[in-house]
């Protein structure tokens, strides 16, 4: 018989937990540090104003866009030239759009003569603040919901670990867009929930195993070491959903253009700061909240058939 | 222990084949396609025809198919290269007072699969091109326009008991009316009470009292509001004679309006922002306009300018207003040649019109033209004609100042007016070349993450490996198929949900097949092992895509445009990867090796 055994791992993952934490802390510092001092480039969607692709035949210096934007109510438009330089992005402030309703696309075309506009993307003021508002609303509203489903079906400490673990990737990715100055719009928040999601995921894979070797193990065993051998032996798997999800991720970023590009990168940290988690901090996180074999007493084997 | 009974079979490929046959249309290419809409309803279009004929040749480009539509035409091309070809050439012979030019795709799946109900994923406007508009309706309008109407009926209910009131106004949201005496006061509270259901008395001194409409009476007049702007937009969005528009309400105050294909957006925000209407008037006789002007307003009379800026006074009675008006067309006075508009009213309007103009033969009437700006009225008489007939059903009015303005009311007063102003929030544009882009490489992205995957899994599960790419792919049939059975919007950020969907609905089989593994490592036999793994990677999955799918569900329900589009996708793909990756492979498992008794398993 010729069965492929799986090489099992045997690393000590949490002999390093205080190391793990302090890195963990660190970077959730520099997070939210960078957060305070930069904030977020915030594209169109929650800033306000209208932003304009244009497109010309040939490629152009921003700096001659900016001469014909001269002595019209654009020049103090921001200006962004895009790939090869054949596309132009013009952001425009939310103040002067409250006193004009005139067609944009229109009058930008007549100003810079070859260019054509592609899209234009006008948001008010009130969906700007309403966006941002519900945003923060869903993060919330999502985290709430994970923390009672896995408070139900595990235990509150695993549900605390969970959402640890997750606020943890989300604010050193958002701290990654913050540093990078990369903008941050309603495709990057989407990406940014469907973290929450992936990290989650991961994690509850870890604790899944947690929760079954406890039951199975000896008593004298120590959480320490079920906790070390549920990372083992979930870290195939971890990693090798982590390869092919980056994988596609990587096909997005290369190849789906430019509208979700920061959509992809977002998920891309996202992915690589939650599979980091869910090796390295989920383990810790349950180890500080003390779990212990007294946790899982009341519970009862749950398995279904399929 | 590894076996399913025949009906778990014969279920599965029937799922899956049902998924085959509703994901059939997409794989239909769909043509690129003009289409044209004619404005001028009732009129001779072999002209235009014509016209449009003769353009399409001269630019050397023969469409795959010309087709008639209810609305205009639709030209078909093979690439989109000559439709955007012969798109600029039309613009350039076409104005938009005759006929409305937008972009499409039209599908080419044959008539069986229509017939099924299945047709092609709803594509967002980031993939087709075209504008999407986000409209707040006015509520302070509204308010103000209720205020006003109630203050009349109080007034006219005070009229009517016969109790004096010294002045009746409104004071910001609140309406005051002052007595001479604190017992007409009283007299008048009563009467107001048993009489207007709509308001509330607020408070009273001794000589004045003070009253607000009711709250739930002003909700329910926003919603009416609501309610009609909706009809109003959805006709007027019908002028355009785009293909599948959409007009949707959102939340309490808010409609969408989307409009794929069309690309001239200062048109599109004319006609769906406008909110023009008509009234009929007498020409107030018996008094002088210089009076008029100067402040003495004789009774009964109004104040109006005409087009070239002159007073000019109208009765202050209403004959008729565009409500009435079920058809209208634009076209040219025969006598004059001067643009004008066409009107037939309905069965009750034109028992009012013709009574009224019976009884007035001889005397002059003004047409005046009403328009809601900023929440501003801005009024205009356009023409004022001695009434020589009586007029009834059909008649038209001229001294429109050009062909666009006639062209424009006609078309309002088919569409019927906005019931309250509605202004512009939010607007995106997307080009239909960016669509066609966005398209592509959403597309490409998939395939190649999608390749990219199933190399992966083969490489590192070899045959196991095969049942789980058999599984992913399934998947996406499936995922389609629901996409296109609920006609749910596909955004490219949607595209990006089944990217993403393709990256972790293999982790599902790594769960098993890790389990699987471990389980042959700890040295049970391979049936045994095939058993164990899936029943005990079972609760993992499941508690890790109900996690994901909590996350999937507050997405939609909080999310608006993009994050809706992935969130559905993403929703979609965790339901049908948990049947594909736990039932599927697991049936082809079982199918494959249920019945070995000595198996040599490689995974």
């Amino acid at each position: 018989m010729s069965i492929r055994v799986e090489k099992k791992f045997d690393f000590n993952f949490l002999s390093k937990k205080n190391l793990c934490i302090s890195i963990s802390a660190i970077v959730v510092f520099l997070s939210i540090g960078s957060l305070a001092m930069q904030g977020l480039q915030l594209g169109t969607d929650f800033s306000g104003g209208a932003s304009v692709n244009i497109e010309f035949p040939t490629s152009v210096e921003a700096e001659s866009i900016r001469e014909m934007l001269v002595g019209t109510r654009f020049e103090s438009a921001k200006l962004q030239t895009i790939g090869i330089g054949k596309e132009v992005l013009l952001k425009v402030s939310p103040d002067f759009l409250k006193d004009s309703k005139d067609d944009i696309k229109s009058e930008i075309e007549a100003i810079l003569k070859d260019g054509k506009v592609v899209f234009i993307d006008l948001v008010g003021p009130q969906i700007s603040s309403e966006l941002t508002e519900d945003g923060i609303l869903a993060l919330i509203y999502a985290l709430g919901g994970i923390l009672i489903y896995v408070m139900i079906r595990f235990t509150s400490k695993f549900a605390f670990g969970a959402v640890l673990a997750v606020m943890h990737d989300i604010i050193v990715s958002l701290g990654i867009f913050s540093l990078l100055r990369l903008e941050f719009d309603l495709t990057v928040l989407a990406a940014f929930l469907a973290v929450i999601g992936y990290s989650l995921n991961d994690t509850i894979v870890v604790f899944d195993r947690v929760r079954e070797n406890f039951k199975t193990s000896r008593k004298e065993v120590s959480t320490e070491a079920i906790i070390n051998l549920s990372i083992n032996q979930t870290l195939s798997r971890t990693l090798v959903t982590s390869g092919t999800t980056l994988l596609v991720v990587l096909a997005l970023f290369l190849l789906g253009g430019d509208m979700i590009r920061n959509f992809s990168i977002a998920l891309g940290f996202g992915v690589i700061v939650g599979t980091y988690s869910s090796i390295y901090v989920a383990g810790s996180t349950l180890m500080f909240l003390n779990l212990s074999r007294d946790d899982f007493l009341s519970e009862e084997q749950n398995s279904e058939d399929i | 222990m590894n076996q399913y009974p025949l009906w778990r079979y014969i279920f599965i490929v029937s799922i899956i084949l049902l998924g085959f046959v509703y994901a059939l249309p997409n794989l239909f290419p769909q043509d690129y396609s003009i289409f044209i809409s004619y404005q001028n309803r009732g009129g001779n279009f072999e002209l235009l025809e014509d016209r449009i004929n003769e353009r399409i040749e001269e630019t050397g480009i023969k469409p795959k198919k010309i087709e008639k539509s209810d609305a205009g035409l639709i030209l078909r091309f093979n690439t989109q290269q000559s439709r955007s070809t012969v798109m600029q050439s039309l613009n350039s012979v076409v104005d938009s007072t005759e006929a409305i030019l937008a972009y499409g795709l039209s599908p080419t799946s044959p008539d069986w699969l229509k017939l099924l109900g299945a047709s092609p994923m709803f594509m967002g406007l980031d993939l087709r091109g075209g504008v999407h508009f986000l409209m707040q309706v006015d509520t302070q309008a509204v308010q103000i326009q209720k205020l006003n109407q109630t203050l009349e009926e109080i007034k006219a209910t005070l009229r009517e008991e016969k109790i004096r009131y010294q002045s009746a106004v409104i004071d910001r949201e609140r309406i005051k009316i002052n007595f001479n005496s604190t017992d007409l006061l009283n007299k008048s509270k009563a009467a107001l009470n048993s009489r207007l259901e709509t308001i509330n008395i607020l408070s009273e001194s001794s000589k004045e009292i003070i009253i607000s409409v009711k709250e739930d009476y002003l909700v329910e007049s926003i919603e009416n509001a609501l309610q009609q702007n909706l009809t109003t937009l959805r006709n007027r969005v019908n002028e355009f004679g785009v293909s599948e528009p959409v007009i949707q309400r959102q939340g309490q105050s808010r409609v969408v309006v989307q409009l794929p294909g069309i690309e001239d957006t200062a048109q599109a925000k004319k006609i769906i922002g406008a909110t023009a209407s008509l009234e009929f008037r007498m020409v107030f006789m018996d008094g002088d306009v210089r009076d008029a002007t100067s402040g003495r307003l004789p009774i009964g009379s109004q104040l109006f300018n005409q087009v070239d800026g002159s007073p000019i006074l109208l009765e202050k009675k209403i004959l008729l207003t565009g409500e009435y008006v079920i058809d209208a067309s634009s076209g040219f006075d025969q006598q004059s040649g001067s643009p004008a508009v066409f009107i037939t009213l309905d069965g009750k309007g034109s028992r009012i019109f013709s009574k009224v103009t019976r009884e007035r033969i001889g005397r002059p009437m003004a047409v005046v033209f009403i328009e809601q700006r900023k929440g501003k009225r801005f009024e205009e008489v356009i023409n004022i004609a001695t009434i020589r007939d009586q007029l009834s059903k059909r008649f038209q009015i001229t001294g429109l100042s050009n062909t666009e303005n006639a062209r424009t009311l006609a078309l309002l007063l088919r569409a019927g007016s906005l019931a309250a102003p509605m202004e512009i929030i939010q607007e995106r544009t997307v080009g239909p070349t960016l669509g066609e882009t966005n398209i592509k490489s959403g597309y490409r992205s998939v395939i190649i993450g999608l390749i990219c995957v199933m190399l992966f899994m083969f490489f590192y599960y070899g045959k196991f490996g095969l049942f789980a790419n058999l599984a992913l792919l399934v998947n996406l049939v499936l995922i389609v198929a629901v996409l296109s059975v609920l006609q749910a919007t596909l955004t490219l950020p949607g595209i990006a949900g089944i990217v993403l969907t393709v990256g972790m609905a293999v982790d599902a089989n790594v769960l098993i097949f890790q389990r699987i593994r471990e389980e042959i490592a700890n040295g049970n036999t391979p049936q045994m092992s095939i058993a164990s793994g899936y029943k005990k990677a079972f609760s993992t999955i499941a508690d890790a895509n109900v996690t994901t799918l909590i996350a999937a569900l507050v997405l939609f329900s909080f999310g608006t445009g993009p994050v809706k589009g992935f969130a559905i996708t993403l929703s979609i793909g965790i339901v049908t990867s948990m049947f594909t990756a736990i039932v599927g492979t697991r049936a082809i498992v079982n199918f494959l090796y249920g019945k070995k008794a000595k198996l040599d398993l490689k995974i």
